[in-house]
């Protein structure tokens, strides 16, 4: 009846478990009594569940982003706190077993489960606003991607308490992936949870691809988009050219496991480097999915507040497309040590070193975009001004990785941890928060606090270096990744500072939940009404804030870079003037969220062997689904009469505060 | 899969929207099958490198049955010959013979995956099942990929056929249509892949 | 402009520091005691020293920028509009080539020479040959020359090349003694090698890099690196063991997975059992042909099939 699901499968046996467990029943039985006291659950799904507003999503992406980063952080402080203890003989108070599920579930959720929503939530709240789009090229599609990730998440979530999760390392390198060897559910829950929330991703990418190259507004040539768009595209279209791979090896991972076949097995012809090479096939553009919308973040924000043109826009774009060509062709510098013949690795070594010179110019294209510029110290140009630096330290040790001859002796030690924290905390993960802090006016209309902000960005700051320099010395020591205890008592004192670091960038998740927390209560005094608060280039500033769900009310039309700021510079109005015309709109869809839920419980059923509800699950998936394709009143006109109101109302907050 | 689209144009511009709509849609389908053909190529690939790993079982000359290959990719290639004739039934509003021309290319489709079922069938039956070598596993998984496309492109035809019933041919409809023809004319290109790299070449 | 030069003064402090850091103190990697641990160790500082002509003047110009051009100094320029110099753009573009060609070309050289399949002796007859199967969780090391193996624990005479042939009766793991140099991966039906030697007598510590399941942190195994008559002496003392092991029944044994196994002493193992274990992976494939070489030093890494073009 229930598969392999039984009562057991809940480990009541671990204290730690069960404690977050109880934490997080008593949080959600809070949060859900909460919603209904306030009767809040009508508004809920009809303003935020169902809706197709790409800011909204946005938003809705960011939060699952955040909450998915304390779960992955908890994780790694634990981790930390293991790794301080267990010298020399101790174990610690982690056994393998939990530790190894803990290491995997970090990587999984930060990789999968923050730094992909942030990147795709800003991208949401972001792209359509500055190309002078309405909405993206398939609302509908949006929602449902959202939804399906969030299915991912929340499978990933469950594993926690009904059974395990993986012990096999982030990319669940086969054959240890392989049934023979994890017999457990741990794998299938990585398997569906990064299915179903893998396909949501390829949705995304095809939907922005479209939405980027169709949807531009009159004017906005390819060469007129801001680079955040830029660097959207591009990794847009790494995206749709690397997920389907990811998509397609976990789909054979799963035959293996599920059907007995022989993709990756030891024996009968299966061929586990194969695994190992699909996987970077698809992981290498995935950190540059990751790095390269943040490094648009930089763009706009360094721009900006430096109050200057950005230097060399054109430069940065082929660089981008440089870097994003060159990502396809160096996958292998992730398992030199395989044995490959000596021109292999070279080739893929020289590869690597080359994607370094675009990124190296686009460090400097933000010097220089900073020279002669007129640079605020606000919290996101403290963010931009570490980045630059910690992801210098970053790119050069990667070089250094990718060099063969020092691979062999840097691979899989703790080198690779610091460099890639490095780059993935020094440059994806300052770049989505400096993205927060400067789009947070947009899409809420007031702006974050900027004192509570700045102590975040030097906690990470200092916590960073403090944790992850010195894994840097310990790998220079033999120490490796992924180790649950060591014998060496001369790590210890390294472990220890590490696990500061890590104490210390806590704090600064505490400063962004304070500054969330201070900047709600007194959005009244940071209220922004202008749309316009730190007196921007870019067009998704030329609507009011939070942008109405239009977008514009009429359409912008470009006629070169930063049109907005030239159009401030010459003095024109930048406020919309009548008459106005009814706007085409899409309805809200109840689809995207029923469709996951049966996704939802698909992946759940197949992870536990329980195949009626696996068919109820994918019934369900294909009936809900049909029922949207049958369905014609997916869109509607917003009367011309109503756009003027919304449009007065703004035009009236403009003039009291003037 | 895409089905929703909305114009970023102004809305007098009503007749130009819809067309324009029609087109967005057409392009992210050309988008979407650019990935599945990422899909397909991760499969040839590992069907490339698994082609040797028979663990002692049979290799493809010894399994492969070109007669019935050959009879399932005339089934397919005419079928995609009548979707075009569909198509173009279509562009001509001539709706029944639209109706005609989808409902055998439906037929044909079916023929394709039952004597692909049969083919599978028979190779389990005789213990060559996908679980026997890694060989017969990307076999089974590159070819059963296709059909489970070809199996969807069936539904798709199916439920295309129940809307021009219902709805007509309309700006809705239309565009549904133009991304299955793609989506069909794709899946018999890869077909023709699958037909040269892996049946001839594994004869051979 | 007192301020530009304290900040040179405070980067050439930090790359002093990092030198010495990496430098001063003794550690696995900077203090190899082989040679091929010792170009690697050239070649780690090398390529760092040279990435600091591009490093430290980002950081140094990082600094330099932001405070010389905040909002609050009215005295320095302010050109709103000024995006684009032909001058400077060419410049960043030409340095890191100009680095990255260096580093390309040292990448290829190193590549070649320091590439885990080649051999460190011209002759072969000069190097020995220890096979090494990762387990679950435990190295086995079988000596064909001298028809013994050991667990956990492997010894070889300094200045003598050894060759390493790895593989893996389990998953994947990665077969690394850090002070001696290169890992290579140990994969199950497959037969990898690496060529190392120890040029220092001592016992190094040697491990299993890659992750392999619950007993990994224990996977550690010492190296002990002696002259060549206290080898003979530790090759005899091997030999007194009473403990014999066979193919496939002692193997099988052994194979079963446990934890921070001890060390163990085999004075007589099945010949050829190394061969024995790859073709316990190869079901139905009459192996002949697939390992003709393996007698022989020259034997390459041909039945290696590497799967690059399973790639987009």
């Amino acid at each position: 009846m229930f598969g392999k699901l039984s009562i057991d499968a809940i480990p009541f046996h671990d204290p730690i478990i069960m404690v977050v467990a109880v934490a997080m029943a008593i949080g959600g039985i809070a949060l859900i009594g909460a919603i209904t006291y306030f009767r809040k659950w009508k508004w809920l799904w009809t303003e935020w569940f169902t809706s197709v507003d790409h800011k909204k999503l946005g938003i809705m992406y960011f939060i699952v982003a955040l909450v998915m980063l304390i779960r992955g952080f908890a994780d790694a402080i634990m981790m930390r706190t293991q790794l301080a203890m267990a010298s020399a003989g101790a174990e610690g108070y982690l056994p393998p077993d939990h530790y190894d599920q803990i290491f995997t579930a970090h990587g999984v959720i930060m990789i999968f489960f923050v730094a992909m929503p942030m990147v795709i939530g800003l991208m949401n709240l972001v792209v359509p606003l500055q190309i002078g789009a309405r909405d993206v090229a398939y609302p509908f599609l949006n929602n449902l991607s959202f939804w399906l990730f969030a299915a991912g998440a929340i499978l990933v979530n469950i594993s926690l308490v009904v059974g395990e999760f993986a012990k096999t390392g982030w990319l669940a390198y086969a054959p240890l992936s392989g049934i023979e060897y994890s017999p457990g559910v741990g794998v299938d829950y990585w398997i569906w949870a990064l299915q179903i929330s893998g396909i949501g991703t390829t949705l995304t990418g095809i939907n922005f691809f479209v939405t980027i190259l169709k949807m531009r507004t009159k004017g906005m040539t390819m060469f007129r988009m801001p680079i955040f768009t830029w660097t959207s595209l591009c990794a847009n279209v790494l995206i749709i050219a690397s997920f389907p791979i990811l998509t397609a090896t976990i789909a054979l991972l799963t035959l293996d496991r599920y059907f007995g076949m022989h993709f990756f097995t030891n024996d009968f012809g299966g061929n586990m480097m194969m695994y190992v090479n699909l996987i970077w096939a698809w992981g290498h553009p995935e950190v540059y999915i990751l790095i390269l919308p943040a490094f648009g973040v930089f763009s706009e924000v360094i721009a900006t507040f430096a109050r200057k043109r950005l230097f060399g826009y054109g430069t940065m774009v082929w660089a981008t497309v440089a870097i994003t060509i060159l990502s396809f062709i160096v996958w292998l510098h992730h398992f030199f040590t395989m044995g490959a013949g000596a021109n292999v690795n070279a080739f893929f070594g020289i590869m690597t070193m080359i994607i370094a010179i675009p990124t190296g110019v686009k460090v400097f294209n933000w010097l220089f975009t900073m020279f002669r510029g007129r640079l605020e110290f606000t919290s996101p140009v403290l963010w931009t001004l570490g980045f630059i630096i910690t992801f210098t330290l970053g790119g050069m040790t990667g070089v250094m990785l990718a060099i063969p001859g020092a691979n062999f002796v840097l691979h899989n030690s703790l080198f690779v941890i610091a460099h890639f924290h490095n780059v993935i905390i020094g440059g994806v993960l300052f770049g989505m928060l400096a993205g927060l802090t400067y789009w947070f006016p947009k899409a809420f209309g007031f702006t974050l606090n900027e004192k509570w902000g700045k102590r975040s960005f030097w906690c990470w700051l200092i916590g960073f270096y403090l944790a992850f320099m010195p894994l840097y010395v310990l790998s220079f020591f033999g120490a490796v990744r992924r180790m649950q205890s060591y014998d060496t008592a001369e790590w210890q004192p390294w472990m220890l500072l590490a696990w500061v670091g890590a104490v210390i960038i806590l704090f600064g998740i505490i400063c962004t939940v304070i500054q969330f927390y201070v900047s709600i209560r007194d959005r009244k005094q940071n209220q922004d009404v202008s749309g316009d608060p730190w007196d921007a280039r870019t067009l998704e500033w030329s609507t009011s804030s939070p942008a109405p769900f239009y977008n514009f009310a009429h359409l912008p039309n470009v006629s070169g870079i930063d049109t907005f700021w030239a159009q401030k510079q010459a003095g024109a109005k930048t406020v919309s003037e009548g008459p106005y015309q009814d706007i085409h709109m899409p309805r809200n869809t109840v689809a995207g969220p029923i469709i996951s839920l049966f996704a939802l419980i698909l992946g759940f059923a197949l992870v536990w062997h329980i195949w009626w509800l696996a068919a109820v699950g994918a019934i369900g998936t294909f009936v809900s689904f049909l029922a949207r394709v049958f369905n014609d009143d997916i869109d509607y006109y917003v009367p011309a009469s109503e756009v003027e109101r919304i449009e007065r109302e703004h035009k009236e907050r403009l003039e009291m505060q003037a | 899969m895409t089905t929703e689209t909305m114009s970023n144009h102004d809305a007098h511009a009503d007749e130009h929207e819809h067309h324009d709509a029609g087109g967005i849609k057409i392009f992210g389908f050309w988008v979407y099958l650019m990935s599945d053909l990422v899909i397909f190529g991760s499969l040839f690939a590992t069907y490339a490198v698994l082609m040797k790993g028979t663990a002692g079982g049979p290799t493809g000359a010894d399994i492969f049955e070109l007669p019935l290959i050959l009879i399932s990719t005339f089934l397919l290639l005419f079928s995609s010959f009548t979707y075009g004739m569909a198509v173009l039934a279509m562009n001509a509003n001539r709706v029944t013979q639209l109706k005609a021309w989808l409902g055998i290319t439906f037929l044909l489709g079916a023929g394709f995956i039952g004597l692909e079922l049969y083919e599978f069938q028979h190779l389990i039956h005789l213990g060559y099942g996908p679980d026997r070598s890694a060989f017969l596993s990307s076999f089974f998984t590159l070819v059963g990929t296709h059909g489970l496309h070809v199996f969807f492109g069936l539904v798709w035809l199916l439920v295309m056929l129940v809307q021009l019933q219902t709805k007509g041919l309309n700006d809705m409809t239309r565009p549904r249509i133009m991304c299955l023809s793609l989506f069909w004319h794709f899946l018999d290109i890869v077909w023709i892949c699958v037909f040269s790299f892996v049946y001839l070449m594994g004869v051979l | 402009m007192r301020r530009p030069h304290h900040l040179r003064v405070l980067g050439i402090l930090l790359l002093l520091t990092l030198t010495l850091l990496l430098t001063g103190c003794s550690s696995e990697l900077l203090d190899p005691m082989g040679q091929i641990g010792s170009e690697q160790r050239t070649l780690i500082l090398t390529s760092f020293a040279l990435m600091q002509i591009v490093v430290i003047p980002v950081i140094v110009m990082t600094l330099l920028f932001a405070w010389r051009y905040r909002r609050s100094n009215k005295d320095a320029a302010y050109h709103p509009e000024w995006a684009h110099n032909n001058w400077i753009e060419g410049i960043v573009w030409f340095i890191p080539c100009i680095i990255i060609i260096f580093l390309a070309g040292l990448t290829w050289y190193t590549s070649h020479s320091l590439d885990p399949h080649k051999p460190i002796a011209d002759d072969p007859s000069e190097q020995m040959e220890i096979q090494a199967v990762s387990l679950d969780w435990k190295w086995l090391f079988i000596y064909p020359e001298q028809g013994i193996a050991t667990v956990n624990e492997v010894a070889f005479p300094t200045d003598v090349p050894v060759r390493f042939r790895v593989s893996s009766g389990s998953v994947m793991n990665a077969f690394f003694i850090p002070t001696l140099g290169s890992q290579i991966y140990a994969m199950a039906g497959m037969d990898n090698d690496v060529h190392l030697i120890a040029n220092h007598e001592g016992v190094y510590d040697g491990r299993s890099t890659n992750y392999s399941g619950a007993g990994f942190s224990g996977m550690t195994f010492d190296a002990i690196a002696t002259s060549q008559e206290e080898f003979e002496a530790w090759v005899d003392e091997v030999r007194e063991s009473d403990q014999t092991i066979d193919f496939p029944d002692g193997y099988n044994e052994l194979a079963q997975p446990t934890e921070d196994h001890p060390v163990e002493y085999y004075s007589e193992v099945s010949p050829g059992m190394y061969e024995d274990i790859i073709r316990s992976f190869h079901t139905g494939s009459d192996d002949g042909d697939m390992h003709a070489g393996h007698g022989e030093a020259e034997d390459d890494h041909g039945d290696m099939p590497m799967s690059a073009e399973a790639a987009e």
